[in-house]
């Protein structure tokens, strides 16, 4: 298991916002983790990044516990999350953006991860001087992901990539993350878009108000009825 | 036309001082979100570590003010330490009243240390002045001196946040901090080591402050420091260029009021542009209107 999570629970003050809960990710999978608005979705990605603490459970990446790493050393272990509402820096340029998503290598191993960034992004090596507040919504997306590419995560977590993104904006996210994981990127995904997300997911897991109440692989899922009503509109 | 030029140069070099100080200000605004009001007493300590390296130790002046940096960084690395960063999730009103609270425990010191009777500063730059038209103006050597290591100042810090990546780093952490975390950058010490930047700044202040006007008490710091806390929010508190601007318009400003319009009005008219110039423009001369998320 390339990422496992044992019994998390995760307060912001009174509010108890993750009730418990337990999942893992294996080397190679895309797993998606699908809920409403509040059901806990952003907040374990949080956890596992360091940026959030859980009073029990553990947090294992590769075997090696993690729960109690500061946010600043889990990238070096391999973890990489592109956070909701992208949050590039608006005042850093293109170019900048991602020399900061590599901070922790060594400067001689930048120039090759840009080069591959670019080419998966050929837009962001248009604009990689530009500043980039100046960006599009979609622009930014794709600079959040590579960015977090620029750290040569063994696993990606993105949360929210489609959010506020024109439906042809979607598919070239999802697109993105499906060429990813062929490469080789073991990907953790958080979305609202339950359709997109199950069906590029290998495993998914269904979050309500901080507890998973069902999980299985992606197209069980698409075909449960509970989840058709819930989150496909069916 | 040579007395105004006289006054102009004067301005210039006082505008300098502010403006090196003001850096301090805005580069841990900009970082920490707070003002470090204790920043103008640091000016002061740096100021006393220089001459007792000059008078008592027989230091030679550019050892002296190193000398000065080195104590300066590291107390601005234990201030921070120790001040504000149990601090860091506290209402923004604890750490205020805590920096008010270091800058009389600074003050206090001092005044146990070196007492209350004002020390005569050295000049440590030499008599020689720069002689034009004739003689008419001369420049002094501080002046020269001030301008030139506010230009140097300038030109390594710009080029520091835009080069470097521990400078880019720092602009990322005053952006987002979480974000920067999840980059892998190390918040905590990108925090301290601009507390450490912006002290060994402020002894630098010191230096060139009281080598030009010669009196150096623990009250030092106080009124530059507050008048370059108002150089910061004029050109825009956390903005580097914005810094260098407001200091030398507020120098410029207030040699030229006191000359020109009243020596009692001075500081008066220094405020009061601050004042006219945050009607029209909230942010400051070079700020960025800050919108609040919902």
């Amino acid at each position: 298991m390339l990422l496992e999570v044992e019994n998390i629970n995760v307060y912001y003050g009174a509010i108890h916002a993750i009730k418990g809960i337990s999942f893992h990710v294996d080397e190679g999978e895309i797993v998606t983790l699908i809920g409403a608005n509040g059901a806990g979705k952003s907040t374990s990605l949080n956890t596992i990044a360091g940026l959030l603490r859980s009073k029990t459970g553990d947090v294992k990446f590769r075997g090696r516990s993690i729960a109690h790493t500061p946010a600043h050393r889990v990238v070096k272990e391999g973890l990489a999350l592109v956070p909701e509402g992208r949050r590039v820096f608006t005042q850093l340029t293109v170019e900048e953006n991602l020399e900061m998503g590599a901070y922790t290598r060594d400067n001689s191993e930048i120039a090759g991860s840009l080069e591959q960034v670019y080419e998966l992004f050929p837009r962001l090596k248009e604009r990689q001087r530009q500043v980039a507040g100046t960006l599009s919504g979609g622009e930014q997306q794709m600079l959040a992901m590579g960015r977090a590419l620029m750290s040569k995560p063994a696993l990606m977590m993105l949360d929210e990539p489609s959010m506020g993104l024109a439906p042809i904006l979607v598919e070239q996210v999802f697109e993105i993350i499906s060429s990813l994981h062929r490469a080789g990127t073991t990907i953790l995904l958080v979305e609202q878009n339950a359709q997109m997300a199950l069906s590029v997911a290998d495993r998914a897991y269904v979050l309500e108000n901080g507890l998973i109440t069902l999980s299985g692989t992606g197209e069980e899922l698409i075909r449960s009825e509970k989840v058709q009503k819930a989150y496909l509109g069916g | 036309m040579v007395s105004f030029l006289r006054f102009l140069i004067n301005g210039i070099s006082l505008g300098s001082v502010y403006a090196i100080i003001a850096l301090g200000y805005t580069m841990v605004y900009g970082i920490a979100k707070m003002l470090n009001f204790a920043h103008g007493d640091i000016i002061m300590v740096g100021a006393y570590i220089s001459f007792c390296a000059i008078s008592y130790l027989d230091l030679p002046p550019l050892l002296a003010v190193l000398l000065a940096m080195a104590v300066c960084t590291a107390l601005g690395i234990v201030i921070e330490g120790l001040a504000y960063k149990p601090l860091r999730q506290a209402p923004k009103l604890a750490v205020l009243i805590t920096a008010i609270g270091v800058s009389y425990f600074l003050q206090n010191s001092a005044l146990l240390i070196w007492s209350s009777n004002p020390k005569v500063f050295p000049s440590i730059f030499g008599s020689s002045a720069l002689q034009l038209f004739g003689g008419a103006l001369s420049i002094t050597s501080e002046a020269i001196v001030t301008i030139c290591a506010n230009i140097v100042i300038m030109i390594a810090l710009t080029l520091f946040t835009s080069r470097t990546k521990t400078g880019k780093a720092m602009r990322a952490v005053s952006e987002d901090k979480g974000a920067a975390q999840l980059m892998g950058i190390d918040v905590n010490r990108t925090i301290s080591l601009t507390f450490a930047i912006g002290s060994a700044l402020a002894a630098v202040a010191g230096v060139l402050l009281c080598s030009t006007y010669h009196t150096l008490m623990p009250t030092t710091g106080s009124m530059p420091g507050i008048k370059a806390f108002t150089a910061a929010v004029f050109g825009g508190i956390g903005s580097i260029p914005g810094a260098m601007i407001g200091g030398l318009l507020l120098g410029v400003i207030e040699i030229l009021g006191k000359a020109y319009i009243s020596t009692e009005l001075g500081d008066a008219l220094v405020f009061g542009v601050l004042i006219i110039v945050l009607l029209f423009k909230p942010a400051g001369l070079l700020g960025k209107p800050v919108s609040e998320k919902v």
